[in-house]
């Protein structure tokens, strides 16, 4: 016969003292455990959620994009490039601009790997007297867009006035009753119709466009524009576009200065870009909203479970108490036949060795169940990711086990050193 | 084997000191079966657990084969127990979660030898045990039980044999049984110091003292 029979028979023929004290073992490995797997099921969650409200934000945030394209667009949402001694007021009183800059200047901005500004479309603009027609109208010379060369390409937003052709705003086309295809003169100059705009309600209602070289031709300004106009500006976000596109420009063309076209495109644009921004501070809120929520579950954790964990402890001192002295004759008799203290310590603490270490092992998964039942009860939609592979933790596991035996042995090593300090003889004359 | 020169135990009581020996001097030698009677509370069994090595006492000396065990380390006087005594006490004392032979093995753990399972079915068979082998303390008779006890305390074949009240919850036939497997330990060598308030438990010894308020008489 070993000594651990006896310590075998022992556990059996006390089976509801062993039971009860390896339950108070699995309360306090369960709630640690249990604890533990409903903040990791809280991560998740978390995770999950923000990931959910990114991928939410980034689709807002795209069709924003696409929505800011189109009206940039429609709404003329573009910079105009002057000549840097072009006189503003001047410029508004004319409407067009008086003065010059070389054509060249669009070629070095497109080369210029300059990143807020996708289209470029340089323009020779003046007041002339129509005089086939007896008209005074905005005469436009523009070449198409010059692509940004660093950007991506993308379709052009203002196709080009092709060679030979002549594009006309509402006004023009209804007064002189001309419709695409027809042919008409301008400064004795033979040009095809190529479109007719509806009706803007602003000056270019009576503008007329021809390529930018038919009109330095006609208008005596080789090699020269006075405009280019900047298109697609809001790429890079509205908040302080024009200081940013100023500050590029400025460095890349000193001889030029950079206005707004467009101020209510830019209030749209902000306020869309707005809308934006609040669909990443919504992420920021929520993130914040759910580390809170941690740090409170965290909080109630960190006094949880060492309360539970004492008052285990305390259940199996108590326990062990009882067990001594349920076992006072039997360990008085054991001493006399000659065992010796050491021999009764085994008894003892390997019975809460035992205890505690089948108590960890029940514990984990006892917590890992709790705690993803608390996690479904406590969060909405843990479908995916509440699965008990993903929840196991292998060194919480280890370390329960490690931990919960020595502690269970700590909290039965009073009544075990009471145990054999007990006299032998005291209980035998007793009995 | 056993001797007591001028033995004294003194207990603190509530009501003061109590001598429970007073000065005894005694003497067990192989072969020897003594009995020391006297009406409870004479100081009997404080007499035994002293000669057990379990009692320290206040004054005087003994000696258990030529040995004083209360100079030695609890763990040596432990081992001493385990190799040279055997105790039989009135309410058996048997582990009650372990069987009638695991009982009887129990000893082998404070003092392991190899002939120990051999010794146990022999001791098994000589008290009538076979078929009770199994069985725990709860499910066997009285009389069963204290022969466990007693096949207990011969496992490891000791020197002396210290009993308390023995037959004192047996019936006769009984108590004559394990009073008969005693006389034949002696017979066999051994030595036994009995204590009991039953003058007829006496008539089996080769030897019988008077115990009064802690003194003996002859």
């Amino acid at each position: 016969m070993k000594i651990w029979h006896i310590l075998a028979r022992e556990i059996l023929h006390r089976w509801l003292s062993f039971t009860l004290g390896t339950f108070a073992v699995i309360v306090a490995v369960g709630s640690l455990t249990g604890a533990v797997t409903l903040l990791k099921l809280h991560d998740l969650q978390t995770q999950k959620i923000l990931n959910e409200k990114e991928e939410e934000t980034e689709k807002k945030m795209a069709v924003l994009k696409d929505e800011m394209r189109k009206a940039t667009l429609k709404l003329k949402f573009n910079l105009l490039i002057l000549p840097k001694q072009q006189n503003i007021r001047d410029l508004h009183m004319k409407g067009y601009p008086s003065e010059y800059m070389p054509e060249e200047y669009v070629t070095r901005l497109a080369n210029s790997g300059i990143i807020v500004v996708r289209h470029f479309l340089p323009s020779l603009q003046q007041r002339i007297k129509w005089p086939e027609k007896n008209r005074t109208i905005t005469l436009v010379g523009a070449r198409g867009e010059v692509p940004n060369l660093h950007k991506d390409p993308r379709k052009p937003l203002v196709q080009p006035v092709p060679l030979g052709t002549i594009v006309l705003g509402y006004g023009l086309h209804q007064s002189l009753g001309l419709e695409v295809g027809d042919k008409v003169k301008l400064l004795g100059k033979e040009f095809t119709v190529h479109k007719c705009y509806e009706e803007r309600g602003s000056k270019d209602d009576f503008t007329a466009w021809i390529h930018l070289s038919q009109a330095q031709e006609l208008l005596d300004k080789e090699g020269l524009i006075n405009a280019i106009l900047a298109l697609e500006c809001i790429c890079q976000g509205a908040e302080g576009l024009l200081e940013k596109v100023r500050e590029e420009i400025r460095q890349i063309l000193p001889g030029t200065q950079v206005i707004e076209m467009g101020t209510k495109a830019i209030a749209r644009a902000e306020a869309r870009a707005k809308v934006g921004q609040e669909a990443k501070a919504s992420v920021e809120r929520e993130r914040r909203h759910r580390t809170q929520m941690r740090s409170e579950r965290e909080f109630f954790a960190a006094v949880l479970v060492p309360l539970v964990m004492v008052a285990c402890a305390v259940w199996v001192g108590l326990l062990a108490f009882n067990n001594v002295r349920d076992r006072k004759a039997e360990i008085g008799i054991q001493r006399a036949i000659g065992f010796r203290a050491r021999q009764i310590m085994f008894l003892f603490l390997s019975k809460f060795f035992i205890m505690g270490l089948l108590g960890a092992f029940l514990g984990i998964f006892a917590g890992l169940g709790l705690g993803r039942w608390l996690g479904l009860v406590l969060e909405d939609d843990m479908e995916g990711i509440a699965t008990a592979g993903e929840l196991f933790i292998p060194g919480l596991f280890l370390l329960a086990l490690i931990i919960a035996p020595v502690l269970t042995v700590i909290s039965g090593w009073l009544p075990t050193m009471v145990a054999i300090r007990q006299d032998p003889a005291d209980v035998l004359r007793e009995e | 084997m056993v001797e007591f020169k001028n033995v004294t135990k003194i207990y603190d009581g509530p009501e003061g000191k109590v001598a429970a020996l007073d000065k005894v001097s005694l003497s067990v030698q192989p072969g020897e079966f003594l009995a020391v009677c006297g009406p409870s509370g004479c100081g009997k069994t404080t007499l035994l657990l002293t000669a057990g090595g379990l009692l320290r006492p206040s004054d005087g000396q003994m000696s258990l084969d030529g040995q004083d065990p209360y100079v030695l380390s609890p763990e040596m006087r432990s081992r001493l127990r385990a190799r040279m005594i055997g105790f039989v006490f009135q309410q058996f004392h048997l582990i009650p979660y372990l069987t009638v032979w695991q009982n009887i093995l129990a000893p082998s753990l404070a003092f392991p030898t190899k002939e120990a399972d051999q010794r146990a079915q022999e001791l098994v068979s000589r008290f009538g045990l076979d078929e009770r082998a199994g069985h725990v303390p709860a499910q066997i008779s009285t009389g069963q039980r204290q022969r466990t006890a007693l096949a207990r305390a011969l496992l490891n074949k000791p020197k002396i044999i210290l009993a308390d009240e023995p037959t004192g919850n047996l019936d006769e036939g009984n108590a004559n049984t394990v009073l008969g497997y005693l006389s034949q330990y002696v017979a066999e060598g051994g030595c036994v110091l009995l204590v009991t308030h039953d003058v007829r438990t006496a008539t089996h010894a080769t030897r019988s003292l008077q115990m009064s308020r802690g003194k003996l008489v002859e």
